[in-house]
């Protein structure tokens, strides 16, 4: 330990990180996982979807943006925290269409494991049912507009990773939809299924052609285990 | 729920729901001031539209998707679907562990939901009368009075669904296959699993026929007659004219054998086959188009498969099928209750299937897909517990679904469910103090043929709704049909 390693508490326990780093990434090295959607570890954080809210020395802020400081005192697991977590999945889910049921990314889905996780069985709110456009002119990508969640993952990941300006939002609030740069759809872009940006998504927005269901029932990423379950595993030996 | 008008003048009669079906269906029987049968209809009253909104997805969805339209049967639309599918990715044949892979998952499924129908839903009327007390005629009732059967009925249908679950991943919507193949071959642990019950299954599976068989034999002029009626079948054949479950051409034979057409490869059965819309049902009457609609209506199912093949592949179920065409004198068996039968041999055929498959290293392969030149269209056609089952599907450049038609078996049996209704609503109905014993008679003939009513309704836009407005003596004021 040096003076550069800072300390601090999540749920009552002590954890180290060393200066730059976010709360999430400090708790994630230390094995415990806080929920989230948009942060992503290749990319820069950017603080969006706020499932990953924690309250921080008593005031609620975004774990993937707040650095993590000396003697800070993290609430992560807490019931109110778990039920706004639950609260914002069931807002992704009303406000797009996400039938699990069939979707190709069923069982590796980050947006449906984190509602088994959190306990949402069904949605309270109503659905809207939004009619969003399927686009599939590009020949090896699929962006299926219903799955968005607006995360910005891929736009972060075409912009700092891939060198390309691919991806952007458009519209505010309800309204926001993501949107690509070119007229005529995906198929017009630089997009290629090779970009960072075409493996980021945490549902099934992108999605890759002719790809789809190669890999069984239960054996898919969240089937074998909860999402987060490989964070907490770093936690184990000590507990 | 029975509704019986028993004021005198002309009256009608309406079932509704039919019970003890997969699926939401009502018969109404109108009769006359004399007490006779004028009309008997069976209606489907529910509706799915698979067909219209599987349009716009990806064409290696669907194979996922439209077996979402039925919980009893979802392995043959997933099969049916893949093989339309491995049509449209250019693959003509799967690799050896693929369709291995595949038959075993369908000789499962077929075997678990046959097991359904004979057990859960029509025993109660073989074993304890069609006209017993309704609280006992159900599947506690049978167990009581016949406590193997029970046991059957359990573990007949469980290993089926086992057998799903070890090449499918779950018992219920499994996903095994993609366009061009599979996506796992079978592990030794389930392997070994299923090896282990299979002789079981395919002994009890005959002990129950052997059970039918004594309940035929001591009811025989019920047997013969009861909702029965020579009539056209159609299935499909293998290349030497065997029974094939999963894959072959389509066969077509009139009530006396003779050949309407045999050898139409899947992709042409819209030469063959062409669907009538009618007013009064969602579902769809197809018929033959070289016969008309007056005469070209048909017959799918356990029964036709019999009566389709020259012979059966299994030794069991082979010798089991000599034995029932013995009832045709020669001829085809055309005896409506001979469809449980029929099923039962089917079943034995199955777990004859599954142990010999079980014994087949391809199952454990590892070439898995393959991959060719993408087509624009794509016709499977397949023989599901219910009879034959076609998915023919249309693709766009962008591997958008386009068009998909959808004949499901019980759709093919249409004409004649209808046909047995009225039959058996003019010979016990006329007459006759109406009984709910004598309307589950009803019943018992749309039960033979082991309909899947929510499985049958999926075409939208094509099908006239009809408003009757009635005044309070039940005259007719008006009639609007929208197109």
């Amino acid at each position: 330990m040096d003076d550069a390693t800072i300390r601090f508490t999540v749920d009552g326990i002590e954890i180290e990180a060393v200066a730059g780093q976010t709360v999430i990434e400090a708790c994630d090295a230390a094995g415990i996982y806080i929920p989230r959607l948009c942060h992503h570890p290749d990319l820069a954080p950017a603080g969006q979807c706020r499932v990953c809210t924690c309250t921080i020395n008593g005031r609620n802020g975004a774990a993937c943006v707040t650095p993590a400081m000396q003697g800070m005192v993290v609430e992560n697991e807490t019931k109110p925290l778990n039920d706004d977590r639950r609260a914002i999945i069931e807002m992704l889910f009303v406000e797009g269409n996400h039938p699990c049921v069939y979707c190709v990314a069923s069982g590796d889905c980050e947006l449906q494991a984190l509602g088994y996780r959190l306990g949402l069985d069904a949605p309270k709110q109503p659905y809207l049912w939004p009619g969003r456009p399927l686009d599939t002119t590009h020949p090896d990508i699929i962006l299926d507009h219903d799955r968005c969640i607006l995360c910005s993952r891929c736009i972060r990941a075409s912009r700092m990773e891939d060198g390309k300006t691919v991806f952007g939002f458009e519209g505010r609030g309800i309204a926001m939809r993501l949107n690509v740069d070119a007229q005529g759809g995906l198929g017009e872009t630089q997009m290629a299924a090779i970009d960072r940006a075409a493996s980021v998504c945490p549902v099934a927005c992108i999605v890759i052609k002719r790809d789809s269901y190669k890999v069984p029932n239960g054996k898919r990423r969240f089937d074998v285990s909860p999402i987060g379950s490989d964070i907490e595993a770093k936690r184990m030996p000590r507990t | 729920m029975t509704d019986i008008e028993l004021s005198r003048g002309p009256r009608k009669i309406v079932i509704d729901p039919v019970t003890r079906v997969e699926g939401h269906g009502k018969v109404t029987i109108r009769l006359n001031e004399a007490g006779e049968v004028e009309q008997a209809r069976f209606h489907v009253v529910e509706f799915r539209g698979f067909e219209r909104f599987i349009q716009g997805r990806m064409y290696w969805e669907v194979p996922v998707i439209v077996q979402r339209l039925c919980g009893i049967c979802p392995v043959s639309h997933h099969l049916g679907a893949a093989k339309a599918m491995d049509v449209i990715a250019g693959v003509d044949q799967v690799t050896p562990t693929a369709e291995k892979m595949r038959r075993l998952m369908h000789y499962g499924q077929v075997l678990q939901s046959n097991a359904v129908n004979f057990f859960h839903l029509a025993s109660p009327d073989l074993l304890l009368g069609f006209d017993a007390p309704v609280e006992q005629r159900n599947i506690i009732g049978v167990m009581n009075a016949f406590p193997e059967v029970g046991k059957w009925a359990i573990f007949i249908r469980k290993f089926g669904q086992q057998v799903i679950a070890a090449t499918g991943g779950r018992r219920i919507h499994p996903r095994l296959c993609v366009p061009g193949g599979v996506n796992q071959n079978l592990s030794i642990e389930n392997r070994d699993m299923l090896r282990k019950d299979v002789d079981q299954i395919v002994q009890w599976c005959r002990d129950a026929l052997e059970l039918h068989k004594s309940f035929v034999h001591s009811h025989e002029a019920l047997h013969e007659n009861f909702a029965s009626f020579p009539s056209s079948y159609m299935s499909l054949v293998g290349a030497d004219g065997g029974m094939d479950l999963y894959d072959g051409t389509l066969r077509a034979i009139d009530a006396d054998n003779t050949p309407i057409f045999e050898g139409v490869q899947p992709a042409d059965y819209a030469d063959y086959i062409v669907e009538e819309v009618r007013s009064w049902s969602y579902m769809k009457f197809p018929h033959i188009r070289s016969l008309g609609r007056e005469h070209g209506w048909y017959r799918v199912g356990p029964l036709a498969q019999l009566n389709c093949c020259a012979f059966i592949g299994t030794p069991i179920a082979n010798a089991a099928r000599t034995e029932f065409m013995a009832q045709g004198r020669g001829g085809l068996v055309h005896s409506t209750l001979s469809y449980h039968w029929a099923r039962l041999i089917c079943m034995i055929h199955c777990a004859e299937k599954i142990r010999e498959l079980l014994f087949d290293d391809d199952l454990q392969g590892t070439d898995l897909v393959l991959t060719g030149t993408r087509r624009p269209e794509g016709v499977a056609i397949i023989e599901a517990p219910r009879g034959t089952l076609i998915h023919h599907y249309t693709v766009d450049d962008n591997d958008q679904v386009s068009g998909a038609n959808l004949i499901v078996s019980t759709t093919n049996n249409n004409e004649a469910m209808n046909r047995s209704v009225k039959q058996v609503a003019v010979e016990y109905l006329t007459g006759h103090e109406i009984t709910e014993g004598l309307l589950n008679h009803i019943e018992v003939a749309i039960r033979a043929y082991d309909p899947c009513l929510s499985c049958a309704t999926h075409a939208i836009g094509q099908m006239p709704l009809v408003v009757t407005l009635e005044d309070a003596d039940g005259a007719v004021i008006a009639t609007r049909v929208k197109q």
